[in-house]
């Protein structure tokens, strides 16, 4: 049973990285109609960023808001240089210069940084922590909520804010948002730069885990597909939700079904996101979308 | 003499490269209503878009003196020409006050906001029993209050109305007609109303353009227009 509950809670803990990624992955979505496949490439190089910038000796904290700031801006900079471009191209086009942006900022990474591997700190203290007879990892725990506060402070941005609400608006209706004065342009602007704010927030609390190189966020982003096409892709709650399950099936499979143990556990998103395109393709939240043609 | 509201003059549009609008010219002054006529494909539709900027246009639109040209949708609804377009143009997954909440981004002053919630709530109550709904639930006729009630949150000078008649029942057509005369005396917001419905449109209005193919060919105040024969053959039917 100890045993159960300690991979439930690593699970979360894997689960709330998958649910971070797979939130900006359906912003995005939501709001253009495209997938962004550079989403894990653009976290990694945030984390990227962090990591210099606690070279160069800034305190942690200091160094992970600062991080979410330059994401921000550079989210808003890729939709407003690459995407804007492109824009009223087919959505095919948009697929590929976001595959592009992957090559590119994998090789910059590589490059800048080199492909070895870079131990990464965790704020979070080195003991783990006791609750009962069970034994948690502190920087799971943290991991988890740091990830419940953005995601906290991201919904009463869209719930409470009369830019959130526009923006909103904006996803779904852009002519009637024009009609009222909104600026769509910058909204899908700024919908590019909290997507990359969350990837970034992902890279920063994985890679202590998984070691920081250029390809740490390949198979994450591959569960964060599965996160999303679960909860369904036109939905925040269900990409948080099905991050979470994600998480914690991948976890207990990995635990519990020998012969898939750690080197078949990325098959496990693969079976998930085949597995709910066959049963339920509009996922658990999504809705279905229905076209006059 | 202060200028007109409205000026336009010469307005040509385009849908890609079929042109819509051959030479559109007309004047509204402050306070009016007014209707544009015509038959299914004379341009009404497209006329509203050209104001809005959401067609590629040549030619003049001026607003309270100033040129519309080289503006963006979003600039010209910030001057305070509000526009509930065809089908209604609901936020379908935002609840009916967000939908209004909407409606007030391009005010040009924030104040007011409770008042102007309170005043069309006023016109529409089942709006207000229905504020915390997703608006995607509502009817077609409640869809359109909401659409007029979102354009009257911009607080405009100009309202554009694009069909507010299409496709709903009668009784909601007059009641919605009524809140237009309502909202025109109290607030002295100018209507320009695009209408299939000649006959309500005319007893709404009291200025009248008559559009055919793209071009204006009659004009006049609504109770001379009212007697026209061709008029009353063409779009009245008796």
């Amino acid at each position: 049973m100890e045993i159960f509950i300690q991979q439930v809670v690593a699970g979360l803990a894997t689960g709330s990285i998958y649910a971070a990624l797979a939130l900006a992955l359906v912003m995005i979505y939501e709001a253009t109609d495209v997938v962004n496949f550079a989403q894990g490439e653009m976290a990694m190089f945030a984390t990227y960023v962090c990591w210099t910038l606690l070279n160069a000796g800034m305190p942690y904290w200091a160094a992970f808001f600062a991080t979410l700031a330059i994401a921000f801006a550079g989210g808003i900079v890729i939709e407003r240089v690459v995407i804007r471009p492109v824009e009223n191209a087919p959505i095919l086009t948009i697929v590929i210069v976001t595959i592009g942006l992957l090559v590119i900022f994998n090789s910059l990474a590589g490059w800048i940084y080199s492909y070895v591997q870079k131990p990464f700190p965790s704020p979070f203290p080195k003991e783990p922590i006791r609750i009962g007879g069970i034994v948690f990892g502190a920087h799971a725990l943290g991991q988890i909520a740091v990830t419940l506060v953005v995601l906290l402070c991201i919904w009463l941005f869209f719930r409470f804010t009369p830019l959130g609400l526009a923006m909103r608006a904006a996803a779904q209706n852009p002519v009637s948002s024009r009609l009222a004065g909104i600026r769509v342009g910058w909204m899908l602007a700024l919908g590019w730069g909290l997507a990359a704010m969350f990837g970034a927030v992902a890279g920063i609390m994985v890679a202590p885990v998984l070691f920081l190189d250029p390809n740490m966020m390949g198979g994450v982003q591959i569960y964060a597909f599965a996160a999303a096409t679960l909860g369904g892709f036109t939905s925040p709650l269900g990409a948080v939700v099905g991050g979470l399950i994600v998480g914690v099936v991948e976890n207990l499979v990995g635990t519990y079904v020998k012969f898939i143990g750690t080197e078949l556990k990325l098959t496990v998103a693969l079976a998930i996101i085949i597995g709910v395109l066959l049963v339920k393709p509009s996922g658990l939240f999504g809705r279905a979308v229905v076209r006059r043609v | 003499m202060t200028a007109p509201l409205l000026e336009v003059s010469g307005l040509e549009a385009w849908y890609g490269q079929t042109k819509a609008l051959h030479g559109v010219s007309f004047t509204l002054k402050a306070g009016g209503i007014t209707t544009i006529l015509g038959a299914n494909g004379a341009g009404k539709t497209t006329t509203l878009r050209a104001i809005s900027r959401m067609v590629r246009t040549a030619g003049i639109v001026r607003f309270q003196g100033r040129s519309l040209d080289g503006l963006a949708t979003e600039d010209v609804v910030r001057l305070g020409i509000a526009h509930a377009p065809e089908g209604r143009g609901t936020f379908v997954h935002l609840t009916v006050e967000e939908n209004l909440r909407v409606g007030c981004w391009g005010r040009g002053s924030k104040d007011g906001i409770e008042e102007d919630f309170e005043r069309v709530y006023g016109y529409f109550p089942v709006l207000r029993e229905r504020r915390t709904q997703l608006a995607g639930t509502l009817s077609g006729g409640e869809q359109q209050m909401l659409a007029v009630a979102r354009a009257l949150m911009l607080r405009p000078r100009l309202l554009l109305l694009d069909e507010p008649s299409l496709g709903l029942a009668p009784l909601v057509v007059r009641e919605i007609f009524r809140i237009l005369r309502t909202a025109n005396r109290e607030s002295g917001v100018s209507i320009l109303l695009v209408e299939q419905n000649a006959a309500l449109a005319l007893d709404l209005a009291d200025h009248v353009f008559l559009l055919e193919t793209g071009r204006v060919v009659l004009e006049g105040p609504s109770e001379v227009l009212r007697r026209d024969d061709s008029i009353r053959r063409s779009y009245l039917g008796y």
